[in-house]
């Protein structure tokens, strides 16, 4: 069975500061972590690696510092690690990255499972695992608690708002992991000295010969950040001079209705 | 921190950090009162491979210098010295059967560690502690085999232990030179797990009695030569003891972390105790003592790993290690005042745990008497 995790590099805060002229991430003097979600899809794979066989290949779209990443999947049990980078792929937005991530998916594979995070911590979008699967023309299933392989086929449970959903889907398959799906493992102190010297090759541009140029990039992303702010905390106070409980009752029902609070 | 420390130490150190306080911290109080560690609690340390770091990579160990695994093990003494020194007397067993032992001897006590399982080492006796030239334990020639028969007493890892490196008087009339030792499987009949020490610190470790009344083990079981354990004994100790004062490195940093603080928190007179000169030497002295101290541990170290008994200097480190632990960690509870002296709070545990520091692995004054013996050998 050959496995891909995609994971991303994001600033470890939950408070993300952002550029108040080019409406971007400051990333700078944040210390980075691979975004946790990432690391619940490469758990997931190093299980279904212990169970039925094969490699990990894990891949990082980003600068060279990502490669930090990269060595943290393979100290936890990665075989593979590469990084995609080239200064034609900054400023992609989700569609050229998943764009791009499938075209070096596909230069890689042939792949059994895609994996990758719900979402990103810091962008939050939840779009670029998906979008893999939609340039790579094979099914995607979401926010999964487990994956079974059944030859050709695999069974996964999803988790959905009424509860969980078992679907059966043919191979290759693209599923994303939340924190529900399994506890990360630590990695090994041989894995991490090891990760440590790994060798961890660049794939650039001229390594994807099939890509459509005009698909990436910032000039590739449809995407366009019109603004981006901090939303203003406030809080008002309404006093409801009425006698009748019920009837106090009542307005007040009212009021935490339309305020979507029940 | 005080080291030079590589990219390696540091990743590493960062690793075991956030294991220790994502999985353990959490139940250390909750533990620490009970006087217990379940077992399931060391299997992030037996996944992470802490039991074997330095270890050579042929028994299956990472092949970590001393010095790496030093820092590893102040990080794991940080969240409770009690889990640290139960994967510390493991690998000081196995690592004295490699030393001392044949190659099968070392294979085979390497084999039962690398699978997640504690060892024991059965020195002291109640009437023989400072003095274990004096044990009555004894090991009978029967055929093939010996016949083992002692009370050892206050043996770190007893009830958890698969494995154990026991110490018996093989010439009961000779002192040091009759004592010999024995690698002795705990499932072997005979063996007597005693009372679980009700400890005054140190209490996620397990300490108990064991009884050894006529255990047969192979005469092949014996490591090196007739005669030789109270040396085995010694190179264990040697190597023990610097590594204890790695562990009150931990401890004394931990109170250090929590005395600064809190004195920066804590208000009284309307301003920050930080901001009071008596507090301020307290804490001053307590980073004083805490960086000589890791100071002295990573040189010891370094020593080891070039190959040095360190006699004089593993006697000198653990001596004076501890000794700074036990006033750095009462110091702490002082800066802490009345909360200090509360179970709510976490520095009163520490200065319970430091406490042993002075006693074990040879008591303070017993390291005394052993380096004032270099001394006078060195100028003769």
């Amino acid at each position: 069975m050959n496995i891909v995790v995609c994971v991303k590099q994001v600033p470890d805060t939950t408070e993300i500061k952002i550029d108040p002229v080019k409406n971007t991430l400051i990333r700078q003097g944040v210390p980075s972590i691979m975004n946790p979600f990432d690391k619940n899809a490469l758990e997931e794979a190093l299980q279904l690696k212990e169970e039925y066989g094969g490699t990990v290949t894990v891949i990082s779209m980003g600068p060279q510092q990502a490669k930090a990443t990269l060595r943290q999947a393979l100290s936890m049990g990665a075989d593979k690690a590469h990084l995609v980078t080239d200064r034609a792929f900054g400023g992609s937005d989700t569609y050229a990255t998943s764009y791009i991530l499938a075209k070096v998916i596909e230069k890689l594979g042939p792949f059994d499972v895609i994996l990758g995070g719900k979402q990103a911590i810091d962008g939050d979008t939840g779009q670029t695992a998906p979008s893999i699967a939609e340039h790579l023309g094979i099914a995607r299933l979401t926010h999964i608690r487990s994956i079974k392989i059944d030859g050709n086929k695999c069974i996964v449970e999803r988790e959905i708002e009424e509860g969980i959903e078992i679907v059966e889907a043919k191979l290759p398959i693209l599923c994303t992991a939340t924190k529900e799906t399994n506890k990360p493992r630590y990695a090994t102190i041989k894995g991490k000295i090891d990760s440590l010297k790994a060798e961890i090759d660049d794939i650039t541009l001229a390594d994807l010969p099939n890509m459509d140029t005009t698909k990436i990039g910032l000039k590739g992303s449809p995407t366009r950040v019109k603004s981006t702010f901090t939303p203003k905390r406030q809080s008002c106070c309404e006093i409801f001079e009425i006698v009748d409980p019920r009837e106090t009752a009542k307005v007040l029902f009212g009021k935490l209705a339309e305020a979507k609070l029940l | 921190m005080s080291l030079l420390y590589t990219n390696e130490q540091k990743e590493l150190i960062a690793l075991v950090k956030e294991m220790a306080e994502t999985e353990i911290m959490p139940f250390v109080q909750e533990l620490d009162e009970k006087g217990e560690c379940p077992r399931e609690l060391f299997k992030w340390a037996f996944d992470m491979g802490l039991h074997m770091l330095e270890i050579p990579e042929e028994y299956g160990g990472t092949g970590l210098s001393y010095e790496t695994t030093a820092m590893i093990f102040e990080e794991l003494a940080k969240v409770d010295a009690g889990y640290a020194i139960s994967l510390v007397t493991t690998f000081v067993a196995l690592r004295n059967v490699i030393l001392s032992g044949t190659p099968e001897q070392g294979k085979y006590f390497a084999d039962i560690i690398a699978k997640g399982n504690f060892a024991a080492f059965a020195l002291t006796e109640p009437s023989a502690g400072s003095d274990p030239a004096s044990m009555r334990g004894t090991a009978v020639k029967d055929g093939d085999d010996y016949i083992l028969n002692a009370a050892k007493t206050y043996i770190t890892n007893g009830e958890l232990c698969s494995v154990i490196v026991g110490f018996f008087k093989t010439d009961p009339a000779a002192k040091h030179r009759g004592i010999s030792a024995f690698i002795i499987d705990r499932e072997t009949p005979g063996i007597i797990i005693g009372k679980h020490e009700n400890k005054m610190g140190l209490r996620l470790s397990n300490t108990t009695d064991v009884t050894f009344e006529n255990v047969r083990v192979p005469a092949s079981n014996m490591v090196g030569p007739e005669g030789s354990g109270f040396k085995l004994a010694l190179n264990a100790l040697n190597l023990s003891r610097a590594f204890v004062a790695t562990l009150a490195v931990g401890i004394m940093q931990r109170a250090l972390d929590e005395s600064v603080k809190y004195a920066k928190e804590r208000k009284q007179f309307g301003k920050p105790i930080i901001k009071f000169q008596m507090v301020q030497q307290m804490l001053a002295d307590m980073a004083i003592k805490i960086e000589a101290s890791r100071v002295l541990v990573n040189n010891t170290m370094r020593m080891m790993d070039s190959g040095s008994l360190v006699r004089k200097e593993g006697s000198i480190t653990k001596t004076f290690v501890s000794d700074c632990a036990q006033e750095v960690t009462s110091n702490a509870v002082q800066i802490f005042g009345g909360y200090g002296y509360s179970k709510e709070y976490p520095v009163e545990k520490l200065m319970r745990d430091a406490k042993i520091f002075q006693i074990f692995e040879g008591s303070n004054q017993i390291q005394r008497m052993t380096i004032a013996s270099e001394l006078e050998n060195e100028y003769k």
